[in-house]
C-alpha cells in the first residue's frame, strides 16, 4: 500500500484581495481577520494523491501547520477524500520562516509514520518562497523534484516524473520515498461532493502541539527561524501620471499618439 | 560575531556551456558587496566542458572559480550539485551565497540552505550591506519593501531573478584562480535527471522585448484575454501577465512578470486590467514609458505609471486595436 502525505497550508483567501497586514512589533504577518482557504496549489497536491488512490491501494494523510482555524481546511481535505488529517498548531509555531516551517512539518511527518510519497504545492500564495517542500525533503533525507507537471510512471519503487524547466521540461527518475512539489498543470482538482462531506463527518483531525512533536521550543516558530524581517520601508514612486481624458475615442487617439511618439508603432 | 568575513559566493548556472546572464549579473553584484566587505568573490561552476568558461566569471568580478567538469554534470543533477556545493561551503565558509532564481536555482537553493542549516530569502530585488556588514535582502511586500536578514547563521543565502542587477561590463583584463574539483563518489543515487527537453517558444521573448503588454485579472475571461493578446501581437510586444491570469489558466507561468516571475526592462509597457500590486510592478520598474488601463479611477496602478486611462478594457482594447491598424495604414499610404 502506498502511504501518501499531502502538505496543505491555510492561506488568506487570495480572492479577498490584499488586506494582509504586518505586525509592526514582530514584523510577521497578521492574518487573523482573514478567511482561510486551502492554498490553491495544494489542491493540486491533494488531487495527485486522490488520483493515485483511484488506481491502487493508498492511504492519504493530510498535514498542515497553522492557526487553529486551519482545522477547517484539513476537514475540507478529508471531505475531498483524504483518510486522515493532522494539524500542527501551537502559539510557539508562529512567525516561522520557511526553514522552521519545513523543520516542524518534517517532525510531524516523522510522527505520522512511514511514508512513500509526500506531495506539496509548488508555492504558497501568501509566502510563495517555494522553499518548504525541498527543505522538508532535506530534513527527511529523501529526494525531491519541484514543479512536477506530470507523473509519467508511478508503478513500483522508482517513479518517472516530468517537471518544469525554462521553455521545456525535465524528465526525472526518483526512488521512493520521495517528495514532489506540484504545479497547476498536473491535474484539475475535484470539487467537494455532498457524499464526501457526509463521510468526512466520521473522520477526525488529530491536533498536535509543540510537546507532542518533542521538539525544543527554540527550533520552531520565530525562534527557530534563521531569517527575520529587519525593517519595512515604503517604496518611492517617481512617476507623475498624466491621465488621458475625454471620450473613449479621444482617449484612444491620445494613446495612439503617445505610442507613435515613443516609436512603438 | 568575528569581523573576519568569508568570501561571497555565486553559484553559476550554465546552459549548453554558456554561463547564464543572471550568474554574470550576480558576479557583478557580488563584486560590489565584496569590495565593501574586503573579501573575495568566488563562483562555483558545474557542467560538462565548462572549465574554459571561468574567464567570463573573472571578467564579471570573480576572484576564484571552483569548476567541477564532468560528463554527468552536463545538465542539473540535484544530488551531485547539492552535495558539491554543500561540502565546499562547509569547508570554505562563505559569508554570502547568491543563486539565480531560475528553476534550477529555485530548487537547488533550498536544498543547500537546509543542508547548511541556514536562512534563505526568495527573489530579492535588492541586496545591501547594513552598518554591521549584514546583508539586507529586500523583497517587495505589503505595499513596501521588506528587508530580510539572517543575523546569525552563515552563509546568508538569497535568490535573485535575471535582470534585477545589470550585467557588468566585462573586464577582460581581470583573471583569477581556477580550482578544479571532482564529483563526489559517494552520492546516494536516489534521483537522476534523465533528460532535459527544450521547446521552441512561439511569440516574442519577454526578457528582451522592447515593448511589453501585460494583462491582469481585469481581462475578465478568456475572450477579454484574447483581445489583450491581440494588442500584444499587433505591437510585436512581449506578452506578460499577473498572477491571477496564470491562476485562471489564461497564461503560462513563464509569462508572469514580477517578484516571483520575470523581471523585464522594456522601453514601453502597457498594463491592462491590473491593479499595480507591488509584486507585479517590481518586475517592470525600469521601463521608460508606462501606461495603465483600468476601469477604477482610484486604482493604485495610476500612481505608478506615466499615462493612465480609466476605461473598461473590454471596450477600450478593441477600439485601440482598430485605431492602431488605421494609424499604420495611414502611415503606409502617405
Ligand atoms: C509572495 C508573493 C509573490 C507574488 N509574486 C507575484 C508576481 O511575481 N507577479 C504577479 O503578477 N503577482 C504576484 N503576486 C500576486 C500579487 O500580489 C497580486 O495579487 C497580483 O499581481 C494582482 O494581479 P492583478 O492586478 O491582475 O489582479 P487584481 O489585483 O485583482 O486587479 C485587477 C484590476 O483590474 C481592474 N479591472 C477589473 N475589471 C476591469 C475592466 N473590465 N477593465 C479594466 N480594468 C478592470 C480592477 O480595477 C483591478 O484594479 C505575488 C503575491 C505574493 C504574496
Ligand atoms: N504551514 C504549512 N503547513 C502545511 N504545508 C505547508 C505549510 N507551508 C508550506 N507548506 C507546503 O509547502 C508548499 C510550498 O510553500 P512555500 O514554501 O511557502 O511557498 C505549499 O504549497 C504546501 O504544500
Amino acid at each position: 500500500m502506498l502511504n501518501i502525505v499531502v502538505c496543505v497550508k491555510a492561506v488568506p483567501d487570495p480572492k479577498e484581495g490584499c488586506n494582509i497586514k504586518i505586525d509592526p512589533g514582530t514584523k510577521t504577518l497578521l492574518r487573523c481577520d482573514m478567511p482561510l482557504v486551502i492554498n490553491p496549489l495544494d489542491k493540486h497536491a491533494l488531487e495527485a494523491a486522490l488520483l493515485l488512490k483511484e488506481k491502487e491501494r493508498a492511504f492519504i494523510s493530510v498535514i498542515s501547520m497553522g492557526p487553529s482555524d486551519a482545522e477547517n481546511i484539513v476537514k475540507e481535505c478529508l471531505a475531498l477524500g483524504a483518510d486522515k488529517g493532522y494539524l500542527l498548531s501551537d502559539p510557539g509555531f508562529g512567525g516561522a520562516d520557511a526553514y522552521a516551517t519545513a523543520h516542524t512539518l518534517a517532525k510531524g511527518v516523522e510522527k505520522i509514520g512511514a511514508f512513500d510519497v509526500i506531495f506539496c504545492g509548488m508555492a504558497s500564495s501568501d509566502g510563495a518562497t517555494e522553499w518548504v517542500g525541498p527543505e522538508m525533503a532535506t530534513f527527511l533525507k529523501v529526494p525531491v523534484v519541484s514543479m512536477v507537471n506530470e507523473l509519467s510512471d508511478t508503478a513500483g519503487e522508482w517513479w518517472t516524473v516530468k517537471a518544469d524547466i525554462e521553455n521545456g521540461y525535465r524528465l526525472m527518475k526518483v526512488g521512493l520515498p520521495a517528495l514532489f512539489t506540484v504545479t497547476r498543470d498536473l491535474n484539475a482538482p475535484r470539487a467537494l461532493s455532498f457524499s464526501g462531506i457526509i463521510k468526512a463527518r466520521k473522520k477526525e483531525v488529530t491536533c498536535w502541539v509543540l510537546d507532542d512533536l518533542g521538539v525544543p521550543a527554540d527550533e520552531v516558530g520565530l525562534k527557530g527561524s534563521p531569517t527575520i524581517v529587519s525593517s519595512l520601508a515604503s517604496r518611492e514612486i517617481s512617476r507623475q501620471v498624466q491621465m488621458l481624458e475625454g471620450s473613449r475615442e479621444e482617449k484612444v487617439a491620445q494613446l495612439v499618439q503617445v505610442m507613435a511618439d515613443a516609436g512603438v508603432l | 560575531m568575528s569581523n573576519k568575513h568569508g568570501p561571497i559566493w555565486v553559484v553559476a548556472e550554465q546552459l549548453d556551456c554558456r554561463i547564464l546572464d543572471v550568474s554574470l549579473q550576480l558576479a557583478g553584484k557580488a563584486r560590489c558587496l565584496a569590495d565593501e566587505l574586503g573579501v573575495d568573490v568566488e563562483a562555483v561552476l558545474m557542467g560538462d566542458g565548462v572549465a574554459d568558461r571561468a574567464s567570463e566569471l573573472f571578467a564579471a568580478g570573480a576572484d576564484r572559480v571552483y569548476t567541477v567538469d564532468a560528463q554527468e554534470l552536463a545538465v542539473y543533477q540535484p544530488e551531485a550539485y547539492t552535495e558539491i556545493i554543500t561540502r565546499l561551503a562547509k569547508e570554505k565558509e562563505p559569508e554570502i551565497m547568491l543563486l539565480g532564481s531560475s528553476i534550477m536555482g529555485r530548487e537547488l537553493a533550498p536544498l543547500v540552505a537546509a543542508r547548511l542549516d541556514t536562512g534563505l530569502s526568495a527573489h530579492c530585488i535588492d541586496l545591501v550591506l547594513d552598518d554591521n556588514g549584514i546583508l539586507e535582502q529586500q523583497i517587495p511586500a505589503y505595499g513596501g519593501l521588506l528587508s530580510i536578514i539572517c543575523p546569525e547563521r552563515r552563509p546568508q543565502m538569497a535568490t535573485v531573478a535575471r535582470g534585477v542587477f545589470p550585467k557588468p561590463d566585462p573586464d577582460d583584463g581581470r583573471s583569477g584562480e581556477i580550482v578544479e574539483l571532482a564529483v563526489p563518489a559517494d552520492l546516494p543515487g536516489r534521483i537522476q535527471t534523465v533528460e532535459v527537453v527544450r521547446e521552441e517558444t512561439g511569440g516574442v521573448d519577454l526578457d528582451s522585448a522592447s515593448v511589453v503588454v501585460a494583462g491582469g485579472a481585469g481581462a475578465g475571461d478568456r475572450e477579454g484575454w484574447d483581445e489583450i493578446a491581440e494588442l500584444a501581437g499587433l505591437l510585436n510586444a512581449g506578452f506578460g501577465c499577473t498572477r491571477p491570469a496564470v491562476d485562471e489558466g489564461w497564461a503560462e507561468l513563464e509569462a508572469m512578470i514580477g517578484q516571483s516571475g520575470k523581471m523585464v526592462n522594456p522601453e514601453f509597457y502597457i498594463g491592462v486590467g491590473l491593479s499595480g500590486e507591488q509584486q507585479h510592478m517590481v518586475g517592470i520598474m525600469d521601463a521608460r514609458i508606462m501606461v495603465a488601463v483600468n476601469n477604477d479611477d482610484k486604482s493604485p496602478v495610476f500612481q505608478q505609471v506615466d499615462y493612465g486611462v480609466v476605461d473598461d478594457c473590454r471596450k477600450f482594447v478593441p477600439v485601440l486595436i482598430e485605431k492602431i491598424k488605421e494609424y499604420r495604414e495611414k502611415m503606409t499610404t502617405c
